[in-house]
């Protein structure tokens, strides 16, 4: 793929054009775009040919390759020669064989692939037959015509030129592509719209220019030039993508643009990535010191070559033979040559067949991840998918965890639950009933027969089954038939619907609400009636109105019909087009049409829409029947048997099950609930939007233009001429911040400003809980605006230059002054298991932070509701406005280090968020992340999601993992270390950019702490194992090289030296690396605090490569020196001699192997016993092979004749329990005196199920609870991470882990040996009486005592006079950097809803008694003596350590320099005294809390504090948390509890 | 179709294989089977090390190996041997004349003989061998410097021998046979043994030259080109090894069958020694039919034709006379280390004994979670 993508990028180099330009193509002539690749793909790496030299090329660039040759090659030399030549370069051949077998099996499958879907077949437009042949999809070209039909898929890109869809539409799915099953429209370029007859390519004249083939399927740009010179912009909706399907389009032709290679899927399509693992890294490190043993060994013996030679001086001995030019060589020479010489003996050192396998016991990894039952999800299907293989190991040494809220911590099933029409809320209890009921039925979640009979599902159902519940009358079986079974079938049938699960579509109306919908809709029939203008209708009515119009017009639904979900339902009132050209304009809105017609337009569309009835019931048209229904309803609602639902009466098929498509699970949310409120969307169209409404029946509304969403507006918006006041009007939905920046000022009438307030104070509530919030505004314009705008929208359009940015400024000029609505509150349901997950991975020392892109209060609620925050812990809320307000200036201070020790829970904004990546606060930043529990980011951006990652990841040096599943977390997840894609709602961009794709965030818990556990120890020990097998096997020679006058002979048989690692040692670590489980499944789930091993890399630490090479060389002398003894003057001959010492050192090597096998089952014994008798197998075969072959060894029946010799099997018995004997010895005493955490584990699953249950429920228990003192030294010194000492960092990593971690009795880091310094004293294992490693005494953990919030005097909030923020300093200012507004929205500042400032200005802390908002530590209130907040000097706040404050005098704190404690608590930075330093720390506010879960609604009433509406602007903002306001209920409640 | 090919392209690698998801179709659940194998549930037997675990290990192994040891001990040290230096490195020496005056080049022949007593008598059979010190016989220039297929007969490496061979390949223009540095430095001491009676008189000892070297070795490895008969015609337009005195089809005459590439004594020397310090078997003394020792105590002397010179690289010479047992010749060493790893395995079961004693509580799962 790579290749290809090379190709390709070299290909365009070549070209300096910028564009490309297509001419048609038809057969006749000469192909003018002959130059431009043909359809053909070709997704092979090599041909025939070049297979060999381009794999094997590829295979050099792997180090180890080049080094292997080179040294085969080198025994070419005759001088330097130690093995036979050709002998020597088998073991890198096998090497680079077996990879390019590998290679050359994937190229083939490619390639098979390649021809299959080169031969699919298409119609082609060929002008000699002037009809359309079937051709070949590789024998297309560009230029060529391209008919299409139905179902078919694309083979290139291809721009649309005729759709036998009236509307010139072609829908295509493009599920291929970015995996979102919805449709998409495609439209015919524009000059071919009105083309009545069928398109005919021979009348094609155009030609056209184009972009260059890239890869944003997202863009395409690029313009028709006819021959008559005029010009027709191209857009992306006119580009059909190759790998697409059609679908409802029974025929479309288009013209090639881009074929085969440089079509846009083919762009896309990269290969898996190739990632270094970190053990891999570290692995190297250690291959390199592997090199260095070699040279040092060799120049040892070269060195001790030239002594030998020298001793004999002129004397040659016998044995000395000379050079084989009959040379003396002296001394020196003769020690460079034995140098190069014993790098080639000494070769293995370096093992050859480590990389192999790796690559294979990972790939056997990936084989058994993918295959765990645990990780496949039923509902959906599907499993884990490991896309990149080679990285396993990385998912068990993880110790971040970056996630995305959205769809990965929830369900991203958006669900409608509450709403607020005109500042009335409407709280829509009923459905939360309905929503709790679906709750409760997943909970119990069994396996269920599906039932038989009718697999149709609609609501008359599911409502029959909640009413059944509620009554509690049901047997188990029906009830669950009724929802969770049936909502999972549905979920199945409507597989390819997207975002319509049933939780979704039921909506329960609120009566209040519903009531005012037919009041409303029954006056506007009325006042049609009675030809009134609509416009006159109560305003309350008119917003609910114009309210239920946005929900159901805003959006880019896709209608279908449930029964062919793919067929759109058409329900054409008037052709019209969008409103594309100023012409176009002027004819539909000229003034006499829009005076005169008006009325009678609408009315007559009206009729049109009544009486094509087609696809709703009749029953739903007529008012009457309507209001009964609703009395009905009524009085369901009011007898509380079921929860009254909009269809309580059997509608018609077809009406109810009207399906919709929308892009996002908000979309289809919103419509869904409008539709309960009978406001529903029947028909969309590019230009018109058919909309049912309860009294007025179908409605259809012209949909001018669609200004769709994107992140940086946050919202989209559509013009539409309302069919009823044939008003221009705009409606826009989006998230509440823009759209109340946007909000009419407010002066335009009390009612209005009103609204504003009422809205924004339930906004806040819904926030806090913890739903997602959209504000719902309109506009009207007038002509004349709408003209006005409209000109340059058109010149925006139609730009070929930077059309995005005029785009988004047409949008922003449009979207200003708008009417305030109502708001939405759409909840998002957590996904299964995920605060179980989030809480068993934050046991196992998993730093989870949360980067969302939702609003802050949205975010800490669901924060809280996945126990991401806990209501324990202090929550510190950054939230500044300027740079130089998050932290001051001033450098590192000592008490930074006491954030350490709290359980603190840190969430900050986006726009605080930027401020803090910046370069001088970075580090500042990542200090005070650090030291908390959990960090939550709101609002950020995808950029600031990667640049959070990268910046942990750089700087603190640790594992990331960032899992998310939406293209917003694209670049998070491709940052981390590893990056985990959740293949759910939002398409499959995050799971082609991931590393793992899991079905469900619960999922994550399993993979990392089973499976990335098994994997990081698997691989750790095999890569130890390696290094010590090759470290002990070479040994062996070297030993030898003194009794050889290190003449670099060996002992060992050339062949044993050379395919021992190969084939005699390989198997059985292979099957101990794939198969080996230190510890089983379920304790290590139940357990999670074993994960820290891998975290800690205690596994694999450096000193234990150390050891592993010294125990290598102490097992080797054994193996050497018993045998040399034992055979010391005999008539022993070299290879009968080194053969018995091969076979020790392979006896010892499995023995070794067995020894750190944790887990044995038949394939180890198997693969043991299978590496032994091929041993001896192949040694009798080769010793009896070949008399007078295999030179210079020459074993002829050595083998048999050692067989024969007792002493050989006294060796054997002997040798390896001599040399394995400390080895066994130590770890029998590591297994008694300091067991590691992953021992005891393993000695846990020893136990009978029962007792474990009941020792891990214990653990559990105490999991929660203990928290163990964390020594000072290791909290964070310096807040500069990048501090030289790396490993004091990791210690106030652990320290941090360390209050979660440790149930267990035992030190995790149980010192194994010397660089290790932490050997408890064995006293200390010793069941300790429980509750012994809480320092704080029981009971502390409860939210704060009283008397922390005591004095403060009750409703602290209100009496605080607005505006006094003045006695500060009007120095505040500068520091600010002017300009700092500009990137706000004009008119930020003035429009901000004044009731907001009432309650609360900015700097309302002064009058607060200084010090009762720090973030004191839960249990830091104890030793203090209640009430002890008035006493304390200012500046005393900074969260300290527990314990540490009793012996502190309360004024010990004034001798700290001012501005040391960069977090500054709000309230902090008001105190006069303080003054000077209030001015670099002023915005700084951090809120603590004591926060109790369930969190009044109140307490978000004054989230974001406003400017004042002066040109206080520059003035430091104050967003703080809303705690303050709240204290008193939370605090009434915190009593409660205590 | 389209789809699913484009997907697995995607994923292209091993796996895709395994996830099997390929099978375009084919409506088929996508759950991983449920084997003990692929959802890593195999029967297993998962040791825990630990000082009671292992205690057991040590302790058996201590009380197997202790007797083991006792045994090879005592069965090393009934075997007899007896061993003379004949170097004649000190003036004293009765061969100091011919090794000062001997080198490679020497014509003559030097005679010396050894007296020696042997304490006790030899029983069985006796093996007879010459022992080289500080000789590298694994030196890898040296090792390398043969050409099997010129011993194994083979007519054309004989008349064209290996390259490995250089510099000693050819002399005079003529393939040397046997080639190599090897061959080169026969040794070619000649000793001989003789009785002294209580009256004084000399009886030559019997020794057996053949059945010296491996049975496979002299029948399969080592070959004369041409059969045994009439070697002198089948190596003809050879040369003899430069150090050599006589042809390689001189080495015994009397008997056809040890001459040539099959000479015995010329297979043991070609089998290249592991240590610089070795004996190779020269001679074996039979045991006599009768009941008298093989070797009964009493006087000897060795008569030694000193041809081969070893003090330009400190060499010794040795005769060794031995017997042997099932394991080989006289080496102590094999019962020793068994009875000292025996004895520490042992002193380590007591040590785990006690640590197990004074710490193994926790084993009884009780506390773990405390």
């Amino acid at each position: 793929m790579r290749i290809t993508e090379r190709r390709q990028r070299g290909r365009s180099k070549k070209k300096p054009k910028e564009t490309r330009t297509v001419r048609v193509h038809t057969g006749h002539e000469h192909n003018p775009n002959r130059h431009y690749a043909n359809n053909r793909i070709k997704t092979t790496k090599y041909t025939v040919l070049s297979f060999l030299p381009k794999n094997l090329f590829e295979q050099f660039h792997r180090f180890a390759n080049v080094y292997f040759v080179f040294i085969a090659l080198l025994n070419f030399v005759p001088v330097v020669n130690a093995f036979q030549p050709e002998l020597a370069l088998a073991p890198v051949v096998f090497i680079l064989s077996v990879t390019a077998i590998k290679d050359l099996w994937e190229d083939y499958r490619r390639h098979r692939s390649d021809t299959e879907i080169n031969h699919m077949d298409c119609l082609v437009y060929s002008r000699a037959e002037r009809r359309y042949v079937e051709r070949f999809w590789k024998e297309v070209q560009v230029g060529d015509f391209i008919r299409l039909r139905c179902n078919e898929i694309l083979p290139a890109d291809v721009l649309l030129l005729s759709s036998s869809d009236p509307d010139r539409l072609c829908h295509l799915e493009t599920a291929t592509l970015d995996g979102e099953t919805n449709l998409k429209q495609r439209q015919v370029v524009r000059s071919f719209f009105d083309l009545d007859c069928e398109f005919d390519p021979l009348k094609f004249n155009g030609i056209i220019e184009c972009e260059k083939p890239n890869n944003d399927l997202n863009r395409f740009r690029g313009y028709i030039l006819h021959r008559s010179g005029s010009r027709d912009a191209l857009y992306k909706d006119n580009l059909l993508l190759r790998g697409c399907t059609v679908r409802n389009t029974e025929e479309a032709v288009g013209i090639v643009i881009y074929a085969g290679h440089e079509t846009k899927a083919m762009l896309n399509n990269n290969g898996p990535r190739y990632k270094r693992s970190k053990l891999e890294r570290q692995m190297n490190v250690h291959v390199f010191w592997c090199v260095v043993i070699l040279l040092l060994m060799c120049l040892f013996a070269a060195i001790g070559h030239g002594l030998w030679v020298f001793q004999y001086g002129d004397k040659r001995p016998v044995f000395d033979v000379l050079s084989p030019e009959g040379a003396e060589l002296s001394p020196v020479v003769a020690a460079v040559y034995l140098f190069l010489t014993l790098i080639i003996v000494f070769q293995v050192l370096i093992p050859i067949s480590l990389f192999v396998s790796i690559e294979i016991v990972k790939v056997c990894q990936v084989f058994f991840i993918h295959q765990d039952q645990d990780l496949y999800d039923e509902d959906s299907d599907s499993r884990l998918q490991c896309r990149a293989l080679n990285i396993t190991e990385d998912l068990g040494q993880t110790q971040y965890v970056f996630s995305d809220k959205t769809g990965t911590l929830t369900e991203n099933k958006m669900v409608f639950r509450r709403c607020t029409v005109a500042g009335v809320e409407y709280s829509h209890d009923a459905n939360a009933r309905r929503l709790a009921l679906y709750q409760e039925v997943d909970s119990e979640e069994e396996e269920v027969p599906p039932p038989g009979g009718s697999l149709r599902r609609d609501s008359s159902s599911s409502q029959q089954s909640s009413r059944v519940v509620l009554r509690s009358l049901s047997t188990k079986t029906h009830r669950r038939t009724g929802s969770r079974a049936d909502a999972k079938r549905a979920s199945i049938l409507s597989k390819h619907t997207a975002f319509s699960s049933p939780m979704e579509k039921d909506v329960t109306p609120d009566p209040q609400l519903l009531d005012k919908v037919n009041e409303c809709g029954g006056q506007m029939d009325f006042m049609r009636f009675h030809g009134q203008p609509v416009s006159q209708l109560p305003s309350d009515l008119a917003d609910i109105m114009d309210f239920f119009m946005a929900l159901t017009v805003c959006n880019t639904v896709v209608v279908s019909s449930p029964n062919q979900p793919r067929q759109k339902v058409r329900m054409r009132l008037e052709s019209k087009s969008p409103v594309k050209t100023i012409e176009d304009f002027i004819k539909r809105f000229t003034p006499s049409r829009l005076t005169s017609g008006s009325s009678s337009s609408s009315s007559s569309s009206l009729a049109t829409s009544r009486s094509s009835n087609r696809g709703c019931s009749g029953l739903l048209s007529s008012p009457s029947a309507e209001s009964t229904l609703a009395k009905l309803q009524e009085e369901q609602a009011a007898l509380g048997s079921a929860p009254p639902r909009y269809d309580g009466t059997p509608r018609s098929p077809e009406d109810g099950e009207l399906r919709y498509e929308a892009e996002s699970p908000d979309e289809a949310a919103l419509v869904y609930a409008a539709r309960a409120y009978k406001c529903s969307l029947v028909g969309r169209l590019p230009d018109q939007v058919t909309v049912e409404l309860p009294h007025l029946g179908k409605l259809s509304f012209e949909l001018l233009h669609t200004l769709g969403f994107d992140s940086t507006r946050k919202r989209m918006s559509v013009v539409v001429r309302h069919p009823l006041t044939d008003q221009i009007t705009v409606y826009t939905k989006g998230a509440d911040s823009v759209i109340m920046d946007l909000i009419k000022p407010p002066d335009t009438g009390r009612r209005q400003k009103k609204l504003v307030l009422r809205t924004q104070n339930y906004l806040n509530l819904y926030a806090a809980d913890g739903l997602r919030t959209l504000c719902i505004a309109k506009k009207v314009l007038s002509k004349e605006q709408y003209a006005c705008w409209l000109q340059r929208h058109l010149e925006a359009e139609t730009a070929i230059q930077g059309r995005e940015e005029l785009l988004f400024d047409s949008a922003l000029r449009l979207e200003t002054n708008l009417q305030l609505l109502g708001a939405t509150g759409i909840e998002d349901r957590l996904q299964d298991g995920v605060p179980e997950t989030i809480a068993s991975l934050r046991q196992a020392g998993l730093q989870i932070w949360v980067l969302t892109g939702d609003k802050q209060e949205t975010a800490v609620n669901v924060a809280y509701a996945c126990k991401l925050l806990d209501p324990e812990e202090e929550i510190l809320t950054l939230n500044a406005d300027s740079h130089v307000s998050v932290y001051p200036p001033s450098s590192s201070s000592p008490h930074s280090a006491a954030f350490t020790v709290h359980r603190l829970g840190l969430v900050i904004d986006g726009r605080t968020l930027a401020y803090a990546l910046d370069q001088s606060l970075e580090d500042r930043f990542l200090a005070v992340a650090r030291s908390c529990r959990s960090v939550l980011c709101c609002r950020s951006t995808p950029l600031q999601k990667s640049t959070v990652v990268k910046l942990v990841r750089n700087k603190l040096k640790v594992m990331t993992l960032a899992i998310g599943d939406g293209a917003n977390d694209v670049s998070m997840i491709q940052v981390a270390d590893v990056g985990v894609g959740i293949s759910g709602q939002e398409g499959m961009q995050a799971v082609m950019a991931s590393d793992f794709a899991l079905p469900r965030f619960r999922y994550l818990q399993k993979l990392l702490l089973v499976h990335g556990h098994w994997s990081y120890s698997r691989l750790a020990n095999m890569i130890l194992f390696f290094f010590y097998k090759n470290a002990m096997f070479v040994a062996l020679v070297f030993w030898y090289q003194f009794y050889c006058g290190f003449s670099g002979s060996a002992m060992i048989d050339q062949w044993y030296l050379i395919f021992f690692n190969l084939m005699f040692s390989a198997f059985p670590q292979l099957v101990t690396g794939t198969l080996d489980k230190d510890v089983s499944a379920e304790t290590l789930q139940q357990l999670p605090q074993l994960y820290m091993s891998g975290q800690n890399s205690e596994e694999y630490k450096p000193y234990m490569f150390w050891m592993n090479m010294i125990d290598a060389f102490y097992q080797s002398l054994v193996c050497f020196f018993i045998p040399y003894f034992a055979y010391a003057d005999s008539d022993v001959d070299v290879f009968t001699w080194g053969t018995p010492i091969t076979t020790l050192a392979l006896l010892t090597i499995l023995v070794h192997l067995g020894i750190e096998t944790r887990t044995w089952t038949w394939m180890n014994c198997l693969s043991i016993s299978f590496s032994v008798s091929l041993f001896f197998t192949v040694s009798l075969c080769y010793n009896a092979s070949c008399p007078s072959c295999f030179s210079p060894s020459n074993p002829y029946w050595s083998m048999q004749r050692l067989l024969q010799d007792p002493l050989f099997y006294l060796l054997c018995v002997l040798t390896p329990v001599a040399a394995l004997l400390p080895r066994y010895f130590y770890r029998a005493c590591q297994g008694t005196l300091f067991p590691s955490p992953v021992q005891v584990g393993r000695q846990l699953d020893k136990l009978p199920s029962e007792t474990r249950r009941n020792i891990l429920n214990l653990g559990g228990v105490e999991a929660g609870s203990a928290v163990r003192p964390v020594p000072h030294f290791l909290s964070l010194g310096t807040p500069s991470p990048e501090g030289p000492d790396e490993n004091h960092q990791r210690a106030g990593l652990h320290a941090v882990d360390a209050t979660e971690k440790d149930t267990l009795p035992y030190t995790k880091d149980a010192a194994k040996l010397p660089p290790e310094p932490r050997p408890r004293p064995p006293g200390d294992a010793e069941p300790r009486p429980p509750g012994d490693d809480e320092p704080r005494p029981p009971g502390d953990d409860e939210p704060r005592p009283p008397g922390d919030d005591e004095p403060r005097p009750p409703g602290d909030d209100e009496p605080r006079p607005p505006g006094d923020d003045e006695p500060r300093p009007p120095g505040d200012d500068e520091p600010r950097p002017p300009g700092d507004d500009e990137p706000r929205p004009p008119g930020d500042d003035e429009p901000r809803p004044p009731g907001d400032d009432e309650p609360r200005p900015p700097g309302d802390d002064e009058p607060r008694p200084p010090g009762d908002d720090e973030p004191w530590p839960p249990g830091d209130d104890e030793p203090r003596p209640p009430g002890d907040d008035e006493p304390r000097p200012p500046g005393d706040d900074e969260p300290r350590p527990p314990g540490d404050d009793e012996p502190r005098p309360p004024g010990d704190d004034e001798p700290r320099p001012p501005g040391d404690d960069e977090p500054r608590p709000p309230g902090d930075d008001e105190r006069p005294h303080e003054t000077s330093e209030a001015l670099k720390t002023s915005a700084m506010s951090a809120s603590s809390r004591a926060a109790s879960s369930p969190r009044p609604p109140s307490q978000a009433a004054s989230v974001q504090l406003p400017l004042p509406p002066d040109g206080d602007a520059q003035r430091v903002r104050y967003c703080r948390n809303s705690d303050h306001a709240v204290r008193p209920a939370a605090r009434t409640q915190t009593d409660a509890v205590l | 179709m389209m789809a699913s090919s484009y997907n697995a392209k995607e994923e292209d690698g091993h796996h895709s294989g395994a996830s099997n998801n390929g099978g375009a179709g084919v409506v088929k659940s996508k759950k991983p089977d449920n084997t003990a194998f692929k959802q890593q549930r195999l029967p297993a037997w998962q040791p825990i090390l630990t000082a009671g675990t292992v205690l057991p290990a040590f302790f058996v192994i201590g009380l197997i190996f202790i007797p083991i040891g006792i045994g090879l001990y005592v069965t090393s040290n009934n075997i007899k041997e007896y061993e003379i230096d004949y170097t004649g490195a000190d003036i004293n020496d009765a061969c100091y004349n011919c090794a000062k005056n001997f080198s490679w080049n020497s014509t003559t022949p030097c005679l010396c003989s050894v007296p020696f007593t042997l304490e006790q008598p030899f029983e069985s059979n006796v093996f007879m061998y010459y022992g080289l010190s500080n000789f590298y016989q694994n030196h890898r220039r040296y090792v390398k410097s043969r050409d099997d297929s010129q011993l194994n007969g083979d007519r054309s490496a004989l008349k064209n021998p290996s390259k490995e061979c250089e510099p000693y390949r050819t002399s005079e223009g003529k393939p040397i046979a046997p080639c190599g540095a090897i061959a080169n430095s026969l040794f070619n001491d000649t000793l001989e043994l003789y009785h002294i009676d209580s009256n004084g008189t000399r009886n030559a000892i019997p020794l057996v030259k053949k059945g010296i070297a491996w049975w496979t070795d002299k029948h399969v490895k080592f070959r004369n080109p041409g059969g045994n008969s009439n070697l002198t015609v089948a190596f003809q337009d050879t040369s003899k090894p430069v150090n050599w005195r006589k042809p390689v089809f001189d080495l015994d005459p009397s008997d056809p069958e040890n001459n040539g590439f099959i000479n015995e004594d010329f297979i043991v020397w070609m089998r290249t020694a592991a240590l610089p310090t070795f004996r190779k078997l020269y001679r074996i003394i039979q045991k006599k039919p009768s009941t008298t020792p093989t070797l009964p105590s009493g006087k000897y002397v060795l008569e030694i034709t000193y041809n081969y010179p070893v003090r330009s690289f400190d060499g010794r010479k040795r005769m060794i006379l031995s017997t042997i047992s099932w394991m080989g010749g006289k080496n102590p060493f094999l019962g020793i280390a068994y009875i000292t790893v025996g004895s520490i395995c042992f002193f380590l079961g007591v040590v785990l004994l006690i640590i197990h004693h004074k710490y193994d509580t926790r084993n009884n799962s009780a506390d773990i979670p405390s």
